[in-house]
């Protein structure tokens, strides 16, 4: 059967771009092994959330497998040894982050044993899912597409959403990437083993498999691999980003996931391959997430697919793809769509680390300078979500942040379709992204100014109230020293129902003025409250650079970047004040 | 640093409005074979004009010059004004006329980018109610005119004001066919016999319906080459054919039909080359067929009521007022959300 005979019905979107593949230099070799570095640094963050709670320290014996840092608070996931050896370091160094800034991280010297921990493969067939979910908690495992988003939070029952359908995306739509396409032909029978058990996890009853058409081989492993099972594999058309969650769930299935909700709510779940077999390892082997396929590529002299140690250091990775060819200038992680520039080359390679790129100016030559935009529209007709780039280019430009809100920026998936077709060369992803941290940090500040006024509120009331309150008993005590004579049951409870009452409509309005300042602040908050998944997550990763680095910033204008630094400023003199306010509050309480 | 995406697939600006002045080769051509050499002198007249003052302005405003000259935006609002107005004005009035499309209408505005108006559009219309005589004397086509002026004959006049000796104004000028047709029909005349005159051709004006044709096939390479959507031009031509077809059919006698307005006067132009400009225009694609549909209807109403030729000028200069408004009014659905 010819792999490429598509019998389903595919739902285009909008747009998307049409990119040079550059697929076929990575996947002329099997994947391969690497052999033990001599030393393995693993940053305690490489998933979207909480940084880990070490449990090891320096001079500790480790196994292979073993648990150096557990998940902390809900959304979090655990770092383990990748192979036996002893704790050498824990300090912060260069990750592999666009901030380019150090972050905590625990170094592993080998001893070479590769000794494993014991392993504890589980019958999860015949389990409770709720203990199983639980237990993923261990597992370390996040997102493996690039999301790094902890998977055990995406398997947790919520309760309001039955998920009918598991979409298993292996689109790998971003050029040069090649790592789950070489998984699919190499490994499509434990593939299709963890999709078993994220269905059963999930409960779903369906499973579509969604792969691009420009990788004939691995839909046809695939398909073979499938084949006695329910499983649908669905050949999309190569179009740049049909590997977006929410824009392949549109391809296979029609369904437009709505803005403000999670794919769970209306009964989806996406997994990426390269997921679902960390699942499969760590319930049928016991493994815990300790590596992954890596694609080396770009200009090095052989590019290849490794399967590689979380924490390996990027030279090692680089001279078994036989080394970056001399005119090498940096590394790229990610595809050249949505990568960024590593900032160093001693970086390790991370749960997040799909694909690295050996850049060179002739691959990628420096843009042109940017000219004023033109309005030719060629952005909107590229954008897969529908946006508007040239509008909210204007806007991000002018900070009319409450206008780029309007027109959605926050659905914005930053996929660059937008600038790779500007003819004006404009870094139009950049603004978005600059427009989306002002507009977080302005939001955090509001919210955090808002809660300052409300515990206010309620402290003015509370006051009012306990002056009445005062004044009541005053009052009662005269009246009861006037009426001691005739002592009159029924007065006692008349007053304490009046002095209840009296309570309550003071709390009632100090709620109510406090609703009332809350909705006359500003901007919005709602709009970041009821975000869907994505853009929380996005948020989120936002933060975290936000934090580490302030922002980055558009390259383009001088006075731009003094503009960004004075709203960085303002906006952390609006949070230090709103912080100041609830401290007070808080001490006078 | 997160500067992706690290490839693009864009032609520059410059690529852009290059094939969009090779589009108009054809026309030209078709120009000099109709109406004499004479409009190559306008159009070198106005690039250096408008070049010269693209780049005085960019060093007034500190712009960089070398980019913005070479994306050559000037060059084209130039042309389009150039072939707008009649090739047998005096030098001067092209150059006032580029002058106050590049240097008010463009490059006060902000330059490239951020004029809200078709410069070409207002130069035109300055020129037109500053100097509303010359602007309507257009040459005859040269099979029609009594005297055949030569190229040097055209310099002469072009530069100096001098006809040859024993030639009349008059004998190298016509009406257009669109000002004819209207001054006829308000003597009324009926359309019939006006249309005998030898002025007509089978679609259009005679001679001027083949720089008509060779627009639309230029244009039509535009929209090949991805240049412009098919949007603009289809909405304006099938909505100026549809009203002058319904006023047609109500009284044959006495308007034009709609052919005749497809292929008369800047309807071409106006539909692939001028409308199409991306910076004063609409973005959406809905917004785009309003657009168009609207400098259509008014186009119309100027040429059968109102005191000019044609209205292709005031109509866009009116539409691109409403842009914003269009724009903002018909945003498309984003993924995701509900209408
Ligand atoms: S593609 Fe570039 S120049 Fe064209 S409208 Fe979009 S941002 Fe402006
Ligand atoms: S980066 Fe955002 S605006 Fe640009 S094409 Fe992608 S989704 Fe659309």
């Amino acid at each position: 059967m010819n792999a490429l005979v598509n019998f389903t019905k595919i739902f285009k979107f909008n747009g998307g771009v049409h990119p040079p593949e550059n697929k076929a230099q990575s996947t002329q070799l099997p994947i391969g092994q690497l052999p033990l570095p001599e030393k393995l640094v693993l940053p305690l963050r490489q998933h979207v959330g909480n940084m880990p709670k070490i449990k090891v320290s320096v001079g500790n014996k480790v196994l292979k497998g073993q648990l150096l840092a557990e998940a902390e608070g809900a959304v979090s996931a655990a770092i383990h040894a990748p192979t036996s050896g002893t704790v050498t370091a824990i300090e912060d160094a260069i990750i592999p982050h666009p901030s380019g800034l150090p972050d905590r991280c625990i170094t592993i010297t080998p001893d070479g044993k590769d000794a494993w921990m014991k392993r504890q493969p589980q019958d999860w067939r015949n389990a409770d899912r709720k203990t199983l979910v639980a237990s993923l908690r261990l597992s370390g495992i996040v997102g493996l597409g690039g999301a790094t988003f902890p998977t055990h939070i995406k398997l947790r029952a919520d309760g309001k959403s039955d998920v009918h359908t598991l979409i298993i995306n292996a689109a790998e739509c971003e050029p040069y990437i090649t790592c789950d396409d070489m998984l699919m032909r190499e490994r499509a029978d434990e593939i299709v083993k963890g999709i078993e058990i994220a269905q059963y996890l999930l409960g779903a009853k369906k499973v579509l498999i969604g792969i691009e058409d420009n990788k004939p081989e691995a839909a046809a492993a695939m398909q073979a691999a499938t084949a006695n099972t329910a499983m649908q594999v669905i050949i999309v058309p190569t179009l740049y980003p049909s590997g977006d969650a929410r824009r392949l769930v549109h391809l296979v299935l029609g369904t437009e996931i709505p803005h403000d909700k999670r794919s769970t709510e209306v009964g989806l779940q996406v997994f990426n391959v390269a997921t679902v077999v960390a699942l499969r390892r760590y319930f049928e082997l016991g493994e815990p997430s300790l590596n992954r396929i890596v694609s080396m590529t770009g200009n090095v002299n052989q590019p290849q697919n490794f399967e590689v140690l979380f924490g390996t250091p990027l030279p090692h990775l680089v001279k078994a793809a036989g080394g970056a060819k001399p005119d090498t200038t940096h590394y790229i992680m990610g595809g050249p769509m949505m990568g960024f520039d590593l900032p160093d080359e001693m970086v390790p390679i991370t749960k997040a680390a799909n694909c690295i790129i050996a850049a060179s100016p002739t691959l990628f030559e420096p843009p042109p300078p940017a000219m004023p935009c033109i309005r030719c529209a060629r952005c909107a007709d590229a954008c897969p979500v529908n946006l508007q780039p040239q509008e909210l280019y204007w806007f991000a430009k002018s900070d009319n942040f409450e206008k780029a809100n309007d027109y959605k920026l926050f659905d914005c998936i930053e996929c660059g379709a937008c600038s790779y077709v500007c003819p004006s060369n404009i870094p139009l992803v950049q603004y978005y992204r600059y427009a989306k941290s002002e507009i977080i940090a302005i939001d955090k500040a509001h919210e955090a100014a808002d809660l300052a006024r409300e515990r206010n509120d309620f402290r003015l009331a509370r006051i009012e109230r306990e002056k009445l309150e005062r004044a009541q008993k005053h009052a009662e005590r005269a009246q009861a020293a006037k009426t001691e004579a005739t002592p009159e049951t029924n007065s006692h409870t008349d007053a304490g129902d009046a002095q209840k009452s009296a309570k309550q409509a003071a709390i009632t309005a100090a709620i109510e003025r406090a609703k009332a300042a809350k909705a006359a602040a500003g901007i919005a908050p709602k709009n970041i409250a009821d975000a869907g998944e994505n853009v929380k997550k996005e948020i989120a990763e936002i933060d975290a650079r936000r934090q580490a680095v302030g922002i980055e910033k558009p390259a383009i204008d001088k006075d731009k970047q003094a503009k960004i630094a004075a709203a960085i400023e303002r906006a952390k003199a609006a949070k230090a004040a709103a912080a100041a306010a609830k401290q007070n509050t808080e001490k006078k309480d | 640093m997160n500067r992706s995406p690290y490839i693009s697939d864009a032609p520059s600006v410059g690529t852009m409005m290059l094939k969009v002045l090779l589009a108009l080769v054809p026309g030209i051509i078709a120009y000099v074979w109709v109406f004499g050499g004479g409009i190559l002198v306008t159009l070198t007249l106005a690039t250096t004009t408008a070049l010269l003052a693209e780049a005085i302005m960019l060093k007034l405003r500190k712009r960089p010059i070398q980019p913005f000259l070479s994306d050559f935006s000037a060059v084209i609002t130039a042309w389009l004004l150039a072939l707008a107005i009649p090739p047998l004005a005096p030098w001067w009035l092209i150059v006032v006329g580029t002058l106050f499309a590049i240097v008010v209408a463009k490059q006060l505005y902000g330059g490239l980018g951020y004029n809200p108006f078709n410069p070409a559009m207002i130069g035109y219309a300055v020129l037109l109610i500053s100097f509303p005589a010359i602007m309507t004397k257009w040459p005859a086509a040269l099979e029609l005119a009594q005297t055949k002026l030569g190229f040097v004959d055209q310099l002469q006049f072009i530069f100096g004001g001098l006809l040859p000796q024993d030639v009349k104004l008059d004998a190298v000028t016509s009406a257009t066919p669109l000002d004819y047709l209207k001054t006829q029909l308000t003597l009324h005349h009926d359309l019939a016999s006006i249309k005998q005159a030898p002025l007509f051709g089978t679609l259009g004006g005679k001679g001027g319906e083949y720089v008509t044709i060779a627009y639309l096939l230029g244009g039509l390479y535009l929209w090949q080459q991805k240049i412009i959507s098919w949007h603009l031009p289809t909405a304006f031509l099938a909505s100026l054919a549809l009203v002058s077809g319904v006023f047609w059919l109500v009284n044959p006698a006495h308007f034009a039909s709609p052919l005749f307005h497809l292929f008369s006067g800047a309807s071409m132009l106006c539909a692939f080359f001028i409308i199409t400009d991306p910076v004063s225009g609409p973005t959406t694609p809905k917004g785009k067929l309003w657009f168009a549909t609207g400098v259509a209807l008014i186009t119309y109403l100027v040429r059968v009521y109102g005191g000019y030729p044609d209205g292709v000028a005031f109509a866009v200069i009116f539409m691109n007022i409403c842009v914003p408004l269009i724009d903002a009014g018909t945003q498309p659905r984003v993924f995701g959300h509900k209408k």
